[in-house]
């Protein structure tokens, strides 16, 4: 008889503990100009000091309200964009402050997938160019094998060889969204920000795409940082998920236990609004007083507190540590203990 | 077509064979094609289906907003409310109709009011439009109206220009003027679709506590079908310019009838994260092009259950007894529906 193969638990490759990715304290301020002589009048708050690490093989997610800071997060950590302070370790390795030419390398290593399936693709080249540029320049495969390379790439996005000679315009938007995922790939990545990837299509789009991900999860062990504001699509695709809120980071915890173990009120009160779909689980959506604060002019304390159900004295001047609770759930709030 | 009567309370709207086709460099196009129902008082009305399957050319025309030289109704299409056609209707009734009694909210607040105007002031000009209230009078009516969508401080925020205010603030306030004049039917398309889940929550109680106090007809474009699940009473599911269900929400949801209604629902992953990381069920292939639409069924290309039949001949929506209504020839039962599910 043959025994059964033990299955591994989550994906494969997260074997030796050591995390692939470790942003500490990452911030980001961008500044605001204005008056007469266009001087900078202030910062745009948009990453406050957040700090996260992901395993090898993990997908995590970040959810938060427009503006919170998410793409931010996102370019920052794979370098897009400089960061204002704080430390990102690849592979062990600082990355923060690389010159162009020593980060050459991890660029290949870090793709991201962007936002919007439309803006996001060169109108100009054709399927083919859009691809083999990337390819040619990180040397993937040789020159000889760079056609079967493409053909090879376009088919495991679930496209037709024949799109090679096409352009953008001529796709829809999930065949868009399949393009800037092939193009990702190309250059046999192991990391990938996926930028509301599905944010912009049809449910039943949304549907093959996200497949579509998983399905290259599995098959090339990657790591993602799965960006979101829809947390139905985050608890189905992700193993843990950041929660943040006007640039700091409020919560972390494992996706699974969300349900029933999120602590922080903004995680609840998300969790709260989002709608069931089902018309005999209807409840009163959890409705929450006052308005977003602005990242231009954030407020001393806990940044939620304009809003939040349980606020207290405390909340308005000290802002809440992020603190460790069991199964490496992280909150930052003065109610809970 | 027979559209189903809702049995406690005679439509506010009925639309019946609506066909809207535009004149395009391709040709004649028909964006909707036949499309009935009805809308009763106090009703909450969802329409979903994919991004171009026609649910603002519907209620656009229902308003008779496109743009005239460009498009063509049908023959025999009809909207009738307050006992009469509005299809017949001339520009100057049509205006009175809108903003007076069908009112209508889009997508996004920012283009919809004026920037360079004030908030007190765009309410007050839609209340001087519709209304015979005098000045003072209007002013507190705007006031008033911007509490009833609960902003916070009126009194203050009449003043402020649209900038000033978040997207969730400027969306109520878009409801408040649509409001302003007690319309019976409210037709709101994509409200919330690019608003945050907290915000769309203030939008979606307040859409719900103005159809108690109001008893306002609402009929609710979204793709979101969690949205759909918490606040609609009945369900049409449209595809490619044609009705294709139409049943109550729990109905759509638990027992659909068309191949089309149960692919699109388990294509989105299940609340509270039942089924992670399992691959979701798609619906293959695409919505057809308007301009070489099959001859058959216009979903059979992506059908699972599509028959010869299906190819060579286009169902017609029919109505069963207990007031649903779907456009199929071979219907699902709810044991293939539960069986398709997993859920036996
Ligand atoms: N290049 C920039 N210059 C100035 N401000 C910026 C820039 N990029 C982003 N911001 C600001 O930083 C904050 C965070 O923006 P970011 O795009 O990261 O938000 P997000 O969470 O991705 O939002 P969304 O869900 O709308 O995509 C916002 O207030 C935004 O206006
Ligand atoms: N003025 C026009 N001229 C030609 N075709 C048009 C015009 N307006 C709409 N259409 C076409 O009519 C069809 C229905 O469009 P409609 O805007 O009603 O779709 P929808 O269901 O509201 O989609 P979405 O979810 O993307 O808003 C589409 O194929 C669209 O391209
Ligand atoms: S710190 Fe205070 S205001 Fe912030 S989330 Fe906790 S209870 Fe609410
Ligand atoms: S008529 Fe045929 S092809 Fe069309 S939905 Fe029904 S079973 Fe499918
Ligand atoms: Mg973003
Ligand atoms: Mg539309």
């Amino acid at each position: 008889m043959t025994q059964p193969v033990a299955q591994p638990l989550l994906t494969p490759d997260r074997t030796d503990g050591t995390p692939l990715l470790v942003v500490e304290n990452l911030v980001k301020h961008f500044p605001v100009r204005g008056g007469v002589f266009n001087r900078v009048v202030g910062h745009v708050h948009a990453v406050n000091g957040v700090s996260f690490s992901i395993n090898r093989g993990e997908t995590i997610g970040v959810v938060g309200e427009s503006g919170c800071g998410k793409s931010t997060l996102g370019k920052c950590v794979i370098r897009l964009q400089p960061c204002t302070s704080g430390k990102i370790l690849y592979e062990g390795a600082d990355i923060t402050s690389l010159s162009h030419a020593d980060m050459m390398p991890y660029r290949r290593k870090m793709q991201i997938i962007f936002q919007d399936p439309y803006s996001s693709l060169n109108p100009r080249l054709t399927v083919n160019a859009l691809l083999r540029e990337a390819i040619k320049f990180h040397h993937i495969v040789p020159t000889s094998e760079i056609n079967d390379y493409i053909v090879h790439l376009i088919e495991t996005v679930g496209l037709r060889p024949d799109v090679r000679s096409k352009f953008p315009h001529e796709f829809s938007g999930g065949q868009r969204q399949r393009l800037g995922i092939a193009r990702a790939l190309a250059v046999k990545p192991e990391f990938i920000v996926a930028d509301e990837p599905v944010s912009a299509l049809d449910v039943s789009i949304q549907a093959q795409v996200l497949n579509l991900l998983m399905d290259l999860k599995d098959k090339f062990g990657l790591t993602l940082l799965f960006v979101s504001h829809d947390l139905k699509v985050i608890e189905h695709f992700c193993d843990r998920v950041l929660v943040m809120y006007l640039g700091n980071l409020v919560e972390e915890l494992r996706c699974d236990k969300l349900h029933d173990e999120a602590l922080h009120p903004y995680t609840t009160a998300l969790l709260g609004a989002n709608p069931i779909n089902d018309p005999d689980q209807r409840r009163p959506l959890v409705v929450l007083e006052g308005d977003v604060p602005s990242p231009f002019n954030p407020p001393i304390g806990c940044a939620f507190a304009g809003r939040c159900p349980k606020v207290m004295e405390r909340c308005r001047h000290e802002m809440p540590p992020l603190e460790s609770k069991h199964h490496g759930q992280r909150v930052a709030c003065w109610a809970v203990d | 077509m027979n559209a189903p009567t809702n049995s406690t309370a005679a439509p506010v709207l009925s639309v019946r064979n609506l066909t809207t086709s535009f004149r395009t460099d391709m040709g004649i196009v028909t964006a909707i094609d036949g499309v009935s129902f009805d809308l009763a008082a106090g009703e909450t009305l969802g329409i979903v289906g994919e991004s171009g399957c026609g649910k603002t050319v519907t209620s656009k025309s229902i308003m008779r907003l496109l743009p005239e030289h460009l498009t063509i109704y049908g023959p025999d299409s009809e909207v009738l409310f307050e006992g009469s056609d509005l299809m017949k209707a001339n520009e100057r009734t049509m205006r009175r109709v809108r903003g007076d009694k069908i009112a209508m909210i889009f997508q996004e607040p920012m283009t919809s009011l004026n920037p360079v105007f004030r908030i007190g002031w765009q309410l007050e000009e839609a209340l001087k439009y519709h209304t015979d209230l005098n000045r003072s009078e209007r002013r507190e009516r705007a006031i008033e109206m911007l509490r009833l969508v609960e902003i916070p401080n009126p009194e203050h925020r009449v003043r402020e220009y649209p900038h000033q205010l978040s997207g969730g603030m400027r969306q109520r306030v878009m409801i408040a003027i649509a409001l302003c004049c007690e319309p019976s039917i409210l037709i709101a398309d994509e409200p919330t679709t690019a608003l945050d889940v907290t915000i769309q929550a203030q939008i979606l109680d307040l859409m719900a506590s103005l159809k108690k106090k109001l008893n306002t007809a609402i009929m609710l474009i979204t793709h979101d079908l969690g949205v759909i699940a918490q606040v609609c009473d009945r369900v049409l599911v449209m595809y490619a310019g044609r009705v294709i269900e139409d049943a109550s929400v729990h109905d759509i949801f638990y027992r659909p009838q068309h191949p089309y209604t149960q692919a699109l629902l388990e294509s989105i992953p299940r609340s509270g994260g039942k089924e992670r990381g399992k691959r979701l069920p798609t619906i293959e292939g695409m919505v057809p092009s308007l301009h070489e639409l099959p001859s058959g069924c216009r979903f059979s290309e992506r059908c699972r259950y599509c028959e010869d039949r299906c190819v060579q001949e286009e169902p017609d929506l029919l109505r069963a007894e207990d007031g649903r209504r779907v456009r199929c020839h071979f219907p699902l039962s709810t044991d293939r529906t539960a069986a398709a599910r997993g859920e036996t």
